[in-house]
């Protein structure tokens, strides 16, 4: 198999043109999955029989939280890449990344405290799941506050790499020991190995607005990528033609 | 060839050189010293006064509160580690020493447990009678602090590496290593809680030493991973 076609995402401009093609589209149809998934699960899908209409919010809990810790897992292989073959792209990305990243993780917690309010009767529990989202938007934001410290450009790609490789090694130490510590949460919704337990005219809406919300971040990511990949690139001849075609 | 290895000084000999030029600092600047320790004891007298000074209260979360305390003002003790290092051109010239950094580091760690942390492992028995802890946990206590703060110093090298060169400050470091030190915390009060039920804490004391192993084993790596970046220009 010739792997000659990975070196081309080493080249700023070759993927910002990549991007350009991409990102519109990916745009329209995750909004478009997103849009048809929610009026389903909302109006169509049956309610819970123990819950009722409440468990709807899971449209929006799971896909969030899915997203929330793929992302960092994204962030994270960036780092080994961007390490073993210093692409400049794998810093950029954590760059891009990491605020839809927090953002989602987010919004999964405070889904999750809206849905908890009916359901356990409280906002917030010390729980397990709970909690190690908790600590994952901290990472999250550590990872932001170091690139923000670090004002050279090179030193800031490599102190994201290691802190991001630091955290993701982490991670499921520190999901060990909060499941150890606190449990309460149902368990994980979709997993790859069993059937989900729910019935198909609940979990098919679930898993379309999956696929949209990724198809969302990855056009997302694309947009700042590319604003990011103008801006680093400013000097070179390519930009300047992309930056006067823009105008 | 041989020549120059020949002159190079031995890597045991290099980090007792470090490790006590460090304890020679520290002992020369004694106020940077007591800063932690005060630190330490203010912060545990602030939960009696903040939210209850009775022994309900106290007697059974003394162990979590000193715990809090402890890693708070290890992180205001080790947060600038390498500052005076990475200042006076140091860290350079470890890396161009040739020598492991790694092991570099370890010394260093070594050499900052013992200048902040012993102390706090000290007075952390007072503390703790002031908070109402039953004497028969004290020990439990002590044991995990023995074990785990060596662990929650190799973490916190981390993000003093990371941060040093950079304008970032402590309120950084925190902000960085404490998510990725919780396991220690909640495995280290999980101990002394259990012990205070009557339970068997061999286990779990099994499982703290294995992150005290781990992170002795992993942290150097990405410690001097982010020394070297400091002074890569």
């Amino acid at each position: 198999m010739n792997w000659a076609f990975l070196h081309r995402f080493g080249s700023p401009k070759w993927f910002y043109h990549f991007a350009e093609r991409f990102q519109r589209p990916l745009l329209w149809f995750g909004v478009v999955l997103m849009v048809a998934s929610s009026i389903w699960g909302l109006f169509f899908a049956p309610p819970d029989y123990q819950q009722g209409d409440s468990f709807r919010i899971i449209y929006i809990h799971v896909p969030a939280a899915i997203l929330a810790q793929s992302c960092y897992m994204a962030m994270a292989f960036a780092g080994i890449v961007g390490l073993v073959w210093r692409m400049k792209l794998c810093d950029y990305f954590i760059g891009a990344a990491a605020p839809i990243g927090a953002v989602m993780t987010f919004l999964a917690l405070f889904t999750g405290a809206v849905w908890g309010k009916p359901t356990w009767g409280t906002w917030w529990v010390w729980d397990a799941r709970l909690t190690s989202m908790l600590l994952l938007l901290f990472l999250y934001l550590g990872v932001m506050a170091l690139r923000n410290a670090v004002s050279n450009d090179n030193n800031r790609a490599k102190a994201s790499y290691i802190l991001v490789l630091v955290g993701v090694v982490n991670i499921p130490i520190i999901k060990y020991s909060v499941d150890w510590w606190n449990t309460l949460h149902q368990p994980a919704t979709f997993t790859l190995t069993e059937k989900p337990s729910m019935p198909a005219e609940m979990w098919v809406p679930l898993l379309i607005m999956v696929i949209g919300i990724y198809a969302l971040f990855t056009s997302l990511v694309f947009y700042r990528l590319q604003s990011e990949i103008l801006e680093r690139e400013y000097k070179t001849k390519w930009v300047k033609r992309v930056v006067e075609g823009l105008r | 060839m041989n020549d120059v290895a020949h002159k190079q000084p031995s890597l045991i000999k290099l980090l007792i050189t470090i490790i006590k030029s460090d304890l020679r600092l520290a002992m020369r600047s004694k106020q940077e010293l007591f800063n932690a320790l005060l630190f330490f004891v203010l912060v545990a007298v602030l939960f009696p006064l903040g939210v209850d000074p009775g022994p309900d209260f106290l007697k059974p979360s003394s162990g979590g509160l000193i715990w809090v305390s402890f890693m708070l003002a290890l992180m205001i003790g080790s947060g600038n580690m390498f500052k005076t290092d990475f200042d006076d051109g140091t860290i350079e010239l470890w890396v161009l020493s040739g020598q492991p950094l790694f092991c570099i580091v370890l010394a260093k760690v070594f050499a900052q447990w013992l200048i902040t942390t012993l102390p706090l492992l000290l007075i952390s028995p007072l503390l703790a009678t002031m908070l109402y802890m039953p004497v028969e946990l004290m020990s439990v206590m002590l044991l995990t602090l023995l074990i785990g703060t060596p662990a929650l110093c190799m973490v916190v090298s981390i993000g003093a590496a990371l941060i040093t060169g950079t304008k970032g400050g402590g309120v950084l470091l925190m902000l960085i290593v404490l998510p990725l030190a919780t396991p220690i915390l909640i495995f280290a009060t999980g101990v002394i809680a259990a012990f205070a039920q009557g339970l068997d804490v061999g286990g779990l004391v099994a499982l703290l030493t294995c992150m005290l192993v781990g992170a002795v084993v992993l942290c150097p790596f990405a410690t001097a991973a982010a020394l070297k970046l400091s002074v890569d220009h």
